[in-house]
């Protein structure tokens, strides 16, 4: 057995004695890999109207992305990606050729061309508290003129010079919590009006000089009902707002220094309110919109503060800002939810009566409700206005509506993945053969001659462009069934959203997309949220007839005593299932390694009390779990006490109506990480689906060592608290990383271990028997990465052959946590260049392939590295037969090549994740990196050394077994001849 | 009861190393060892790294002036099954504190109780129904204990061999305490002792298939292990020219090829030159033999149609 595990140990090592690069040419780059880009759910948008800029649009997104879309195709024209803690608060353009952001808090303000995205300026603004931020361009009708940006940000106004960022002035205002709401622009005049709130109850306006920013005047007054939150602003002098309890309209009359509350009940207006009423934000002239449980009531402001219901929409309304189109007049969308369709109106701001526009679009799926609508006006080739809308989605898709029609649609919810699983295609059956013939007998001998110059690299440019197009047409990559190799799957993904989406790893379209009606807002769940989902049925016995579904966790509010969400999902038709809300929280959700016999995988959700329930619903799964009852353990994490506690099951609930799926749990080992001490801020385990294909590793002196795999383990990392913050808070002498390895069972730690001065953020990676990290050694000023492995003493003494041929060994005892296995870890940390957004490693099929570990760099790529450049046991001078072995010189940093981005040239920009899911061939693994933008790529981690590429041509092998029979032949001819000639000599 | 008291009483595990593997981190626990050894310490550290407190010995003689010990007492408690905790036995152990405000534990101690009847009869159930026995400590030794614990349970068919066989491995850490605290008098940076985990379990295997067994005697032989943790090791670094050693070392191997290595490809075919030049000076001679008997054939092919001849 040993000699076995050796040859064949010996065999991986020819293998990978080279070190395999995952470089590809620059002709194969899209040939196995995909790579799409999106922006997310948009929050502003703001058109240009003259000059190029007619033709896109300025984005800003939840995912804080600025983008530039082109308005007829949909495209990105420029994008940038702030950071994840550099939200946008507004945007706009200022001077015709500069969007503007400000961002962070109203900190940053920053000015980027409008053609190309380039940025031009940024200005930091400084500022004494938090506050809400405001971002006014003033129009101006003189272009040239300097203008000014008015930016409301951290409790102080500024004024900015848009040409080069420069800040002209700086006002604080007297009061200390005051709140900008709407700054007021009075054009005859160099004055501006500054209206908003002190605390909750008071009312405050600015006059302010233009200028220099000096303060003309200050008039205040307070009303004691309180205000709350939206403003609507419906004259140059008026405003109105809710009272704090939000049943109750303000009218706030300010002109000339007298500040005026008029008091409307919203029950006078909308009869049967009851409840909140909430102000929709809009800036319509004389018209303001208010949201009750009920309706949505549009209500009209006359010049004496008179409010008049206008109309009354009982569907969900959304209206867009008003869109100046000629002097002093503006117009406004109002987009309406139908049966099935949205109807889209444009309307006049001071007539409500009267529709420039009205449009009924049909929406080719379901898309939910309109959040957000944007509007634009063209000039018709007929010479009158034609209106452009575009829509913001509950799934966070973005269409642009236009003459009745949905132009163009972005999926931009696949921007913010929260789940990713994936699924099998559906067998290729007889009689619906997706194969046919290609083309004609011409046409084929020509592309192989095409790649037979290619081979012979005696092709021109175009015709490499051709050979390449060639094979991505060719390849069969996109087709809907399964193939031999398992490299055409479906990628299903969860986004924030609540939608679910297929996309096919061949290209990367979307198959199927489902926005999940339980994940949707109700009367019962108000805030629904998805927590993840798994696979539920994976069918191999009745693959032909029965379709596999995944399930889909949700809860209905963010807390994690909120009811949970059930939901499953066919992935192959993309219809859902079946649909439930629970009566329980889900705090941890389970799946346990056992199925029923229709192949239903068994899960456990762990409620908020502590208490075990069982899915499926069934006796036959109840049945399985109970033969495994005593054998279930599990572990939570509770990261605010930094206590870990391990659990197991008892019996039945008590309590409760008689519930078979119910259990009760207990707390078996509960590990406590002083307080003061040591904060938990990364935990990690094994992935469930791993396989370790050989448990014995031979090492270089004809040794065997035992890796020590169990899926019971637990990576934890704990820093100091004060160390918990960003790196160069703390001092090394206060910051300490110590790492722990848990088993999971029995609550032992198998290894604990302390690196001084070093501190997080971690992100780990665990596998087989090692465990790799990352992390920031104050000390030597960068980043390094540490491997602990760990190995089996309990089975070390198994070498002897005799003991094997007799029998005498443990090898096929069964493996118990209890047995306390001696284990022995060996570690070593190494430099490491980049700071690191994700760690993942490969996963093969049957794990024979050598691993690599994919990191997410800070550049949002994603570098594959050799599993042996983390190997504890790398030496200085590796003797010969280490060498042999494949153990690299000790170094004490990482090389990065260039070449093993896999990634190469493309960004995948805002980098959360990295998924990896086996293909059926051993020496492929599949790859989806998600973020902004979604990646996906085949690895081979140590080449692909059981199959052919893909352009390995066929048709040049045929041929010269074709041309080397026929020399067979002739030569035999020929020889026979020649015997003959001879003899008849 | 002494004999019981005896058996308690701290049993020493010198040779952990054959046992386990941490070797390093290891505290080995006893009265008489701590006294003889010894090992160097710095004083200037502020941190103390994982201590062994055999080691700490000579510190503690260094600064005895200043050092202050503390007993303490830690109650270990324990359940069966699902019951409430109860206690079982003490561990009384000496609070060290060094003068640079370190506190380790030291001289640990252990006694447990002996099961009661009811206590046997609720463990034999427990054996019947392979339920857990668990136990547990407080998890911060020195103030408030009562607050939060450490717990660890085991199988009970695990404990049983000839009595009950048991193994506590403690991991201890030692806080920084930036509270003052009142009840222990100590100057301003004060450290404490925290209990992070404690695993119970049987000292050898207790393999799968567990086996119902009733010991034989109803008493405990208790084995006791602290640990504290293992520093990581420095990441190798390597200076300037070392990195310059190895570029050249790298070029180095290639006079050490041989210089058969280095010339195959032009002896080979000088070889071949030399040995078709052989070949040739040697076919001289037998050109010339073969002269001779060229000759031959030629009369053969003569003495064909000779017979022929002959038969005319």
């Amino acid at each position: 057995m040993v000699m076995a595990i050796r040859s064949l140990f010996i065999f991986v090592v020819i293998l990978s004695i080279t070190v395999p690069t995952l470089s590809l040419y620059e002709d194969q780059v899209g040939l196995m890999d995909w790579h799409q880009k999106y922006i997310g759910k948009v929050k502003h948008a703001v058109f240009q109207t003259q000059k190029t800029g007619r033709k896109r649009v300025v984005v800003s997104t939840e995912e804080n992305v600025i983008a530039s879309l082109d308005l007829r195709h949909g495209e990105i024209f420029w994008r940038h990606v702030l950071g994840p803690n550099d939200a946008i608060d507004g945007i706009a353009i200022a001077m015709t050729k500069y969007v503007i952001t400000l961002s962070s808090g109203g900190s940053i303000l920053r000015a980027w061309n409008l053609p190309d995205g380039q940025m031009v300026w940024e200005s930091f603004l400084q500022g004494t508290r938090d506050s809400n931020s405001f971002l006014f361009v003033p129009t101006s009708s003189k272009v040239d003129k300097d203008n000014t940006i008015l930016v409301f940000g951290k409790g102080s106004l500024h004024a900015v010079s848009s040409i080069h960022g420069e800040i002209v002035w700086k006002m604080d205002f007297p009061a200390e919590s005051f709140e900008v709401q709407e700054v007021i622009q009075h054009h005859d005049i160099d004055t501006i009006q500054v209206v908003g709130f002190v605390g909750s109850s008071q009312f405050d306006v600015y006059q302010i000089n233009a200028k220099n920013g000096e303060l003309l005047k200050h008039d205040s007054a307070a009303f004691e009902g309180g205000f709350s939150g939206e403003v609507s602003l419906v004259s140059s002098a008026k405003l109105v707002v809710l009272d704090a309890a939000r049943s109750t309209l303000l009218t706030i009359s300010f002109q000339n220094g007298e500040i005026s509350f008029q008091k409307t009940y919203i029950s006078d207006l909308v009869e049967d309110f009851s409840g909140m009423a909430v102000i929709l934000p809009s800036k319509l002239n004389g018209l303001f919109a208010v949201k009750t449980n009920t309706a949505s009531a549009f209500i009209s402001v006359s010049s004496e503060g008179k409010l008049e219901v206008v109309d009354k929409i009982t569907h969900a309304t959304v209206i867009s800002n008003p869109l100046p189109v000629s002097e002093g007049q503006q117009t406004f969308a109002l987009v309406q939810h139908g049966d099935n369709d949205i109807h889209l109106n444009v309307k006049q701001g001071h007539d409500w009566n009267s529709d420039l526009l009205k449009e009924k679009i049909k929406l080719d799926q379901q898309r939910g409700f309109v959040h957000k609508v944007f509007i634009n006006n063209y000039v018709r080739t007929d010479r009158s206005h034609g209106f452009r809308a575009l829509i913001v989605m509950e799934d966070h898709s973005l269409l642009l509506l236009q003459q009745g029609e949905v132009v163009w649609r972005r999926e931009d919810g696949l921007a913010s993945i929260i789940g990713v699983t994936t699924s099998e295609l559906p067998v290729e059956r007889v009689g619906v053969s997706v194969a046919k013939v290609e083309q004609n007998l011409f046409e084929w001998l020509k592309g192989h001659m095409l790649k037979v110059k290619g081979t012979l690299m005696l092709a021109s440019a175009e015709e490499v462009a051709a050979i390449q197009g060639m094979r991505l047409k060719s390849s069969e990559k996109s087709k809907m069934t399964r193939d031999h190799n398992g490299f055409r799957k479906l990628l299903i993904v969860l986004t924030k959203s609540g939608k679910l989406f297929a996309l096919h790893t061949g290209d990367g379209r979307i198959v199927w997309s489902l926005l999940l009606n339980s994940l949707r807002q109700t009367e019962t769940c108000q805030n629904p949220t998805g927590i993840n989902l798994y696979q539920w049925q994976v069918p191999h016995h009745h693959a032909m007839d029965e379709n596999p579904s995944v399930l889909v966790v949700g809860k209905c509010r963010p807390s994690s005593d909120a009811l949970g969400i059930l939901s499953f999902v066919d992935t192959y038709t993309g219809k859902e299932l079946n649909s439930f809300g629970l009566d329980h929280s889900v705090v941890q959700v389970i799946p346990l390694p056992f199925t029923d016999a229709t192949e239903q995988r068994l899960h456990l959700l762990i409620d908020a009390s502590g208490q075990a329930h069982l899915y499926p619903r069934s006796a036959e799964a109840v049945a399985v779990f109970q033969r495994e009852f005593s054998n279930i353990y599990w572990y939570s994490v509770e990261t605010n006490n930094g206590v870990i506690k391990g659990h197991g099951l008892k019996s039945n609930c008590d309590g409760e109506v008689a519930n078979n799926y119910c259990f009760g749990t207990r707390e078996i080992w509960s590990i406590v990480f002083p307080s003061e001490s040591e904060k938990i801020i990364t935990t990690v385990t094994r992935k469930s689906n791993e396989v370790v294909h050989t448990q014995a590793k031979v090492i270089a002196d004809q040794d065997v060592m035992y890796k020590y795999i169990s899926k019971n383990l637990l990576f934890v990392a704990t820093v100091s608290p004060k160390a918990s913050g960003d790196i160069g808070s703390a001092t090394p002498e206060e910051s300490q990383l110590v790492v722990y390895v848990v088993d999971t069972v029995t609550g032992r730690i198998l290894h604990r271990m302390i690196h001084h001065g070093s501190q997080g953020p971690v992100h780990a990676v665990f596998s087989e028997n090692w465990i790799v990290y990352h992390y920031f050694n104050l000390r030597a000023h960068r980043y390094e990465m540490t491997v602990i492995e760990i190995y089996d003493q309990s089975r070390a003494d198994n070498k002897d052959v005799l003991k094997l041929v007799l029998g005498k060994h443990n090898l096929t005892s069964p493996v118990s946590s209890y047995s306390r296995p001696e284990v022995t870890t060996k570690s070593q940390s190494y430099y490491f260049t980049h700071s690191v957004k994700a760690i993942t490693v490969t996963l093969t099929a049957k794990g024979i392939t050598s691993k690599h570990l994919l990191i997410g760099t800070i550049g949002d790529q994603v570098l594959a590295m050799d599993k042996r450049f983390f190997d504890p046991r790398r030496s200085v001078n590796p003797t010969q037969s280490e060498k042999e072995e494949g153990i690299l010189p000790l170094t004490d940093s990482l090389p990065i090549i260039p070449q093993s981005y896999v990634t190469h040239s493309l960004k995948v920009e805002g980098l959360r994740g990295i998924v990896t899911a086996p293909a059926k061939l051993e020496s492929a693994t599949l790859v989806f990196t998600y973020g902004v933008d979604l990646f996906f790529t085949r690895l081979a981690p140590s080449r692909t050394y059981d199959s052919l590429t893909e352009d390995f041509s066929y048709a040049l092998l045929l041929i010269t077994i074709v041309a080397l029979v026929v020399a067979i032949f002739v030569t035999w001819v020929l020889s026979e001849k020649k015997d003959l000639r001879d003899k008849w000599r | 009861m002494k004999k019981k008291l005896l058996l308690q009483v701290f049993t020493l595990l010198l040779v952990i190393s054959s046992l386990h593997a941490f070797q390093s981190d290891e505290l080995l626990v006893d009265d008489e060892e701590f006294g003889l050894e010894g090992g160097n310490r710095q004083p200037k550290e502020r941190i103390p790294d994982p201590v062994v407190p055999t080691r700490s010995t000579p510190t503690r003689r260094k600064y005895s002036d200043s050092d202050s010990d503390s007993k303490i007492q830690i109650t270990l408690e324990h359940a069966f099954g699902d019951t409430d905790f109860f206690p079982a036995a003490t561990f009384s152990a000496r609070l060290k504190t060094w003068s640079h405000g370190a506190q380790t534990l030291t001289k640990l101690r252990f006694s447990r109780n002996a099961f009661t009847e009811v206590e046997k009869q609720k463990f034999q159930k427990l054996l019947e129904h392979d339920e857990f026995y668990s136990i547990r400590l407080p998890s911060n030794v020195l103030n408030s204990p009562g607050e939060d614990f450490v717990m660890s349970s085991v199988r009970a068919r695990c404990l049983p061999r000839d009595g009950l066989d048991e193994l506590f491995v403690i991991h201890t850490k030692n806080v920084i305490l930036l509270v003052k605290l009142g009840a222990l008098r100590h100057r301003g940076r004060q450290e404490g002792v925290n209990i992070l985990a404690v695993n119970y379990g049987s000292p050898g295997s207790c393999p799968y298939p567990r086996q119902m067994k009733l010991p034989a005697k109803w008493s405990f032989n208790s084995h006791t292990v602290l640990k504290n943790s293992e520093q990581a090791p420095r990441t190798p670094i390597f200076s300037e020219d070392t990195l310059g050693e190895q570029g050249e070392g790298e070029a180095v191997p290639l006079p050490e090829r041989s210089f058969w290595a280095k010339y195959w490809m032009y002896l080979i075919p000088l070889g071949l030159i030399v040995v078709n030049a052989i070949t040739q000076a040697m076919n001289i001679p037998e050109e010339q033999a073969t002269g001779q008997s060229g000759a031959q054939p030629a009369g053969a092919i003569q003495r064909g149609p000779s017979p022929a001849v002959r038969r005319r």
